[in-house]
């Protein structure tokens, strides 16, 4: 008798071993036999990365913000990619890393959003179920030594309650009142918090949007991976809203009125 | 030059699934209650990632469990050892003993050998003859039953500490009398607190916030100590077996 189920109902060698006397090691293999398996690719690196995602609450729900560049290391390859996605009615992810990831994570949370719908069982997924879904996708690939290389900010509002939080390639995850991936996590940080906490109840969509906006300039004056170009997302009960691209106002006259570095004489 | 050291032999970096999110926890056992406490504070490098990340968690009326390392594994694994204890209530229609509970997660630890769960694990609570019991793991599963354990970033500042309070170790008593066998209620929380301050103090890995939970043997009487203490929260809903009361404290956030 052969005791092993993956053996059962298949041609048996019995010529060779009738009574499955032999060692498990010289017993027929039955699992997947892939050819490439020696050549399966992992995400080791990323390729096309995108930087910072801000994000932070305000009175009227969650705001986040993201520049439209993808970069090929240094290089400033693709300057009109979205990193912000609504998810159902009452989310946004912005994600940054390895944008091809990114897109994957899109197509993945576009067929959950779909599975959801077509039940009609009149419950829509809220930011903190996308959230712990993208948390344990992410866990489970990291868990295969096969990583998901992003780090992505979950926000939204649902039945009045305000949601923001983190996950990343490695599984970790955390909730705050402002949260920065990237970068950002140390210079814009810092700013949202000084801007936001404390003040996340009173703080009006008007004054949300300038804390990003100014933390969006010190981040292009400082991370070589941005580019000026940028988009806001804001999500409240209404729902989610993305805006069109946006470009910072710069000033670059005090760099005339730097000596010491370079040829200057004086 | 590290550019020409990577030329001249082939450069491999490898994909480290593990991080270290700082924080510390740490455990007292009583006559008949336990006390489980941990900061709030999660970290990665120099980085605070939030001021607000609980570390310890009630599984029943009668165990707290804290957990302390890599928290992606330390979120996880509560939720995997939560899941046994339901599937056990379903089954049984009663909640895990605590050092059931004890050697179910040496034995979930040890499951995951050759790939841990990057987490030390510190398990308070009642035992059932009433007394109040800490278990304490390393990552694979290793363990005991002690009266006290901190794990965790400060670890290292906290335990002597503790040895020195609670077993009155290089102490000696005044002729004729001899060191208290277990501490009041009372005691251990200015122990706690004092071990929490102090790490804050001199580790910046720990602070923001402090979470002690308390458990309290059947008829307890540390319950009396309980009634003056500031914001305290009641996790259980009846008052005739082990109850479970959560203390939070305000930690330096530099």
């Amino acid at each position: 008798m052969d005791h092993f189920p993956t053996n059962w109902g298949r041609p048996r060698n019995d010529a060779y071993d009738p009574y499955g006397t032999y060692p498990i090691a010289h017993r027929p293999n039955n699992g997947p036999k892939d050819a490439f398996a020696d050549a399966v690719q992992r995400t080791q690196q990323p390729i096309v990365t995108g930087t910072s995602v801000l994000a932070i609450k305000y009175k009227d729900g969650i705001m986040m913000a993201a520049d439209n560049l993808a970069s090929y290391g240094s290089l400033a390859r693709f300057k009109d990619i979205q990193r912000l996605q609504p998810v159902g009615a009452h989310t946004v992810i912005g994600a940054g890393g390895d944008m091809s990831d990114f897109q994957y994570i899109q197509l993945m949370l576009d067929e959950l959003i779909i599975d959801e719908f077509s039940a009609q069982d009149g419950h829509t997924l809220g930011p903190a179920e996308v959230h712990e879904y993208l948390a344990q996708v992410m866990y489970a690939r990291r868990s295969k030594m096969n990583p998901l290389w992003n780090s992505i900010l979950v926000g939204g509002v649902k039945d009045g309650k305000r949601f923001l939080a983190y996950v990343d390639l490695l599984g970790t995850t955390y909730s705050a009142s402002t949260l920065a991936t990237g970068y950002g996590a140390y210079i814009a940080q810092p700013l949202l918090r000084t801007a936001v906490e404390g003040k996340e109840d009173i703080l009006t969509e008007e004054e949300a949007y300038k804390i990003l906006e100014q933390s969006m300039r010190v981040l292009y004056y400082r991370d070589a991976r941005t580019i000026d170009k940028y988009q806001v997302a804001t999500v409240t009960e209404k729902g989610v809203y993305i805006s069109e691209s946006r470009r910072l106002d710069t000033n670059w006259s005090f760099a005339e009125g730097i000596r010491g570095y370079g040829a200057q004489t004086q | 030059m590290p550019d020409m050291v990577s030329l001249a032999q082939p450069q491999q970096r490898q994909f480290n699934p593990y991080a270290d999110n700082g924080g510390t926890i740490l455990a007292i056992a009583g006559a008949d209650f336990t006390v489980i406490a941990g900061d709030t504070r999660q970290s990665e490098g120099y980085s605070i990632q939030t001021r607000y990340a609980p570390k310890v968690f009630r599984l029943t009326d009668r165990a707290v469990l804290a957990v302390n390392g890599f928290a992606a594994d330390g979120n996880m694994f509560v939720k995997k050892v939560r899941q046994r204890l339901e599937w056990y209530r379903h089954a049984h229609a009663k909640d895990m003993p605590l050092r059931a509970i004890a050697r179910l997660i040496q034995t979930m630890l040890y499951a995951r050998r050759f790939f841990p769960f990057y987490v030390y694990n510190i398990l308070g609570g009642i035992e059932e003859d009433g007394s109040g019991a800490v278990y304490s793991f390393d990552p694979v599963g290793s363990y005991e039953r002690e009266a006290c354990r901190a794990a965790g970033a400060a670890q290292s500042l906290v335990q002597p500490f503790l040895d020195n309070q609670i077993y009155f170790k290089n102490q000696v008593p005044a002729p004729g009398m001899a060191h208290p066998v277990h501490l009041p209620l009372s005691t251990v929380l200015s122990l706690v607190i004092d071990s929490f301050t102090s790490a804050t103090e001199r580790h910046i890995e720990v602070g923001d916030g402090l979470e002690m939970y308390v458990v309290l043997a059947k008829g307890s009487t540390a319950i009396q100590s309980l009634s003056t203490v500031r914001g305290i929260q009641e996790m259980t809903v009846t008052e005739d077996g082990e109850r479970v009361f959560v203390i939070r404290r305000e930690l330096k956030k530099d």
